[in-house]
C-alpha cells in the first residue's frame, strides 16, 4: 500500500490530534498514523472515563477528512519524505510533504527487587490495564513513583472502587511545596490537583517515599516500602510504579532532530532541526495534556502554511513553557533510588540482565554487547531509561543512537520493495 | 439488562473466558489468572507498561506468537496462548 499526504502526523493522543484538526481546517490532505487500536493516546484512551474535553475532539476527528491508520506502527524511515508503517498484515509506504511527530511519552521503570513480578505494573501501566477491562473494584493497590500521574491514577483507580493502599512520591514535601507555588500560577492545574486529592481521600499520601522491594511467590503479594530509613510490608493485589514520563524519541532520533537534555529540539513553530518535521507534545517536554494540546495545534496550523496564526499561539505556549521547568525540579529523583536493585536484580527485562552483570561497563554500548542489554524486542525502551538513571548511560539519544526498524517488524515489511521514486 | 456489557467469549490457554467489548487480550490474561509470558530464564512475567512499549505482555493470539496483547482487542471466539 501506498499513500500521499501533504500533512503526515504519526501519534494520535492529544498533540496529533489537535495538529490534524488544524492542519485539516487548512485544507490540507492530512493523514494520522498510530500503533493503538483506538485514538486517544494515553491519556485519552478510550474507555470509561474521558474527559469532556477528549470526547468533543474526538468526535471532531472522526468528522474529519483525515485518513486514520490506527493500529499502524511505524518502522523506518527508508529515505527522505516517506515512513514506512506495518498493521497486522501489510505495511505502506506513507509519503509526506510535511510530518508532525506527537510520539508521546512512556513511563521510566526503575528496577527494584522483585519489580519483575506479575502484577507489578507502571502507574499509568495499571490505569491503561484498567481502562482496557482489567476489573479493580476491591482490589489492593500501592501506587508510587514520582509525579503528577500518580495522583491521577490513584483517582481514578479509586473511583474504579480499587482500594488505594498507599501513593508514594519519591520527591520531597519540601520540593513539592514549592511546586505548588507554580501551580497557583496554573489554576486549572491547581483544580485538577484538587479534584485527584479528593479522589483519592481515604489513601496515605507519603512523601520521600518508595518501593523498594515487591515480593510474592508467582506474583505480587506484598510491597516493601521504605521511607527515611524505616521499611514496611503493605499487603497488596497490585503495584503501579513509574518513575516520570520520559518521551519517545526513537522516530525523532531516527530522523536526525536534534535532541537537547533529552527532548526534541523545536522553535517557536515547532519546527525540529530536520526541514519540514514538527514535534509537538510530550516528545519536546513533559508539559501535560494543555500544552500538547496547544503544541499540536501549532504544529498543524505552521505545517499548513499558516505562520501568522501559529505565532499567535506560540506566545501563549511560551508562558506555559515555565510549569514543565518547575514540573520537572520538584520531581528530581532522589539519588537513593540508584541502590534499591540488588546484584541480582534483574534491569533488562527482555533479556534478563541482572544489575551485577551490568554495572561493570562503561556504557550503554558496551553494555549492549557483552550482555546483550536492551537487544530484545523492546529494544532497550525500558531498561535504557533505567540505565540512563542508574549509571548516567545514554541510551536512545546516545552514541549509538537508533537504528531501523524502530520497532520489530515482520520480514516481509522490510523486504517489500520500497516506493518507486519515478511515480513521484 | 447486564448481559450485553459481557458478550465476547474468547479462551486463555483453553480456560473459556467472557469479557465487555473494548477489552484488551491482556487484560483477558489477567483475568484468566495466567502470567503472559516465561521470561529468557524462566519467570512468569505479565503487562507492565500497558502501552505497547515493555513487550512483556506478549502472546501467542489465534496461533501466531509474540503479539502485543495490550494493544489488542478480545474478538468472539479468539484463542490466545501464554508462557
Amino acid at each position: 500500500m501506498r499513500e500521499r499526504f501533504d500533512i503526515l502526523v504519526v501519534g494520535v493522543g492529544p498533540a496529533g490530534i489537535a495538529a490534524a484538526l488544524s492542519a485539516v481546517e487548512a485544507e490540507q490532505r492530512v493523514g494520522l498514523v498510530d500503533d493503538n487500536p483506538a485514538p486517544g493516546g494515553q491519556i485519552w484512551r478510550s474507555g470509561v472515563s474521558q474527559p469532556a474535553a477528549a470526547r468533543s475532539l474526538l468526535a471532531k476527528l472522526d468528522a474529519a477528512p483525515v485518513q486514520r491508520l490506527q493500529g499502524w506502527r511505524v518502522l523506518d524511515s527508508a529515505e527522505r519524505g516517506v515512513l514506512r508503517a506495518e498493521c497486522e498484515n501489510e505495511c505502506a509506504d506513507l509519503r509526506y510533504g510535511k510530518l508532525i511527530l506527537a510520539t508521546g511519552a512512556r513511563e521510566r521503570f526503575l528496577p527494584f527487587p522483585g519489580w519483575t513480578l506479575p502484577n507489578v505494573m507502571g502507574a499509568g501501566g495499571l490505569d491503561a490495564m484498567v481502562r482496557g477491562g482489567l476489573p479493580i473494584a476491591g482490589k489492593r493497590v500501592v501506587v508510587a513513583g514520582t509525579g503528577p500521574l500518580l495522583l491521577a491514577v490513584a483517582a481514578h483507580l479509586a473511583r474504579k472502587g480499587a482500594i488505594v493502599v498507599a501513593i508514594c512520591e519519591q520527591a520531597s514535601l519540601r520540593r513539592l511545596v514549592r511546586l505548588a507555588g507554580h501551580l497557583v500560577k496554573e489554576p486549572a492545574k491547581l483544580l485538577q490537583g484538587i479534584e485527584h486529592s479528593a479522589a483519592t481521600f481515604g489513601a496515605k499520601f507519603y512523601t520521600s517515599c518508595w518501593a523498594a522491594a515487591a515480593n510474592g511467590r508467582e506474583k505480587l503479594e506484598t510491597v516493601t516500602l521504605e521511607r527515611n530509613g524505616k521499611r514496611w510490608d503493605e499487603r497488596c493485589d497490585y503495584l503501579a510504579c513509574g518513575y516520570h514520563l520520559i518521551p519517545n524519541l526513537e522516530l525523532p532520533v531516527l530522523l536526525g532532530c536534534r535532541i537537547e537534555d533529552g527532548f526534541v529540539t523545536t522553535d517557536d513553530l515547532q519546527r525540529t532541526s530536520v526541514a519540514d518535521v514538527f514535534c509537538a507534545g510530550e516528545p519536546t517536554g513533559i508539559g501535560g495534556v494543555e500544552l500538547a494540546l496547544l503544541e499540536g495545534q501549532i504544529a498543524g496550523l505552521a505545517a499548513a502554511g499558516k505562520i501568522e496564526e501559529a505565532k499567535k499561539l506560540a506566545l501563549r505556549r511560551r508562558r506555559s513553557l515555565g510549569f514543565v521547568r518547575a514540573l520537572r525540579d520538584a520531581t528530581v529523583l532522589d539519588p537513593r533510588l540508584k541502590s534499591l536493585a540488588s546484584e541480582s536484580t534483574i534491569v533488562c527485562r527482555c533479556e534478563d540482565v541482572a544489575f551485577g552483570a551490568l554495572r561493570i561497563h562503561p556504557n550503554w554500548r558496551a553494555a549492549k554487547l557483552h550482555t546483550r542489554c536492551g537487544m530484545g524486542p523492546c529494544q532497550g525502551r525500558i531498561c535504557g531509561a533505567a540505565t540512563e538513571f542508574l549509571f548516567g548511560w545514554t541510551a536512545v539519544s546516545g552514541e549509538s543512537g537508533i537504528r531501523p526498524p524502530v520497532f520489530p517488524a515482520r520480514v516481509s515489511s522490510l523486504t517489500t520493495i520500497a516506493w518507486d521514486k519515478k511515480e513521484t | 439488562m447486564r448481559k450485553a456489557a459481557h458478550s465476547i467469549a474468547l479462551t486463555v490457554n483453553d480456560v473459556p473466558v467472557t469479557v465487555a467489548p473494548g477489552t484488551t487480550v491482556a487484560a483477558a490474561i489477567l483475568i484468566a489468572g495466567a502470567p503472559t509470558r516465561k521470561s529468557v530464564t524462566g519467570e512468569p512475567r505479565g503487562p507492565l507498561c500497558g502501552m505497547g512499549i515493555c513487550f512483556e505482555c506478549r502472546a501467542t493470539i489465534d496461533g501466531i506468537a509474540h503479539r502485543r496483547s495490550c494493544q489488542i482487542l478480545c474478538a468472539q471466539d479468539m484463542k490466545v496462548r501464554t508462557g
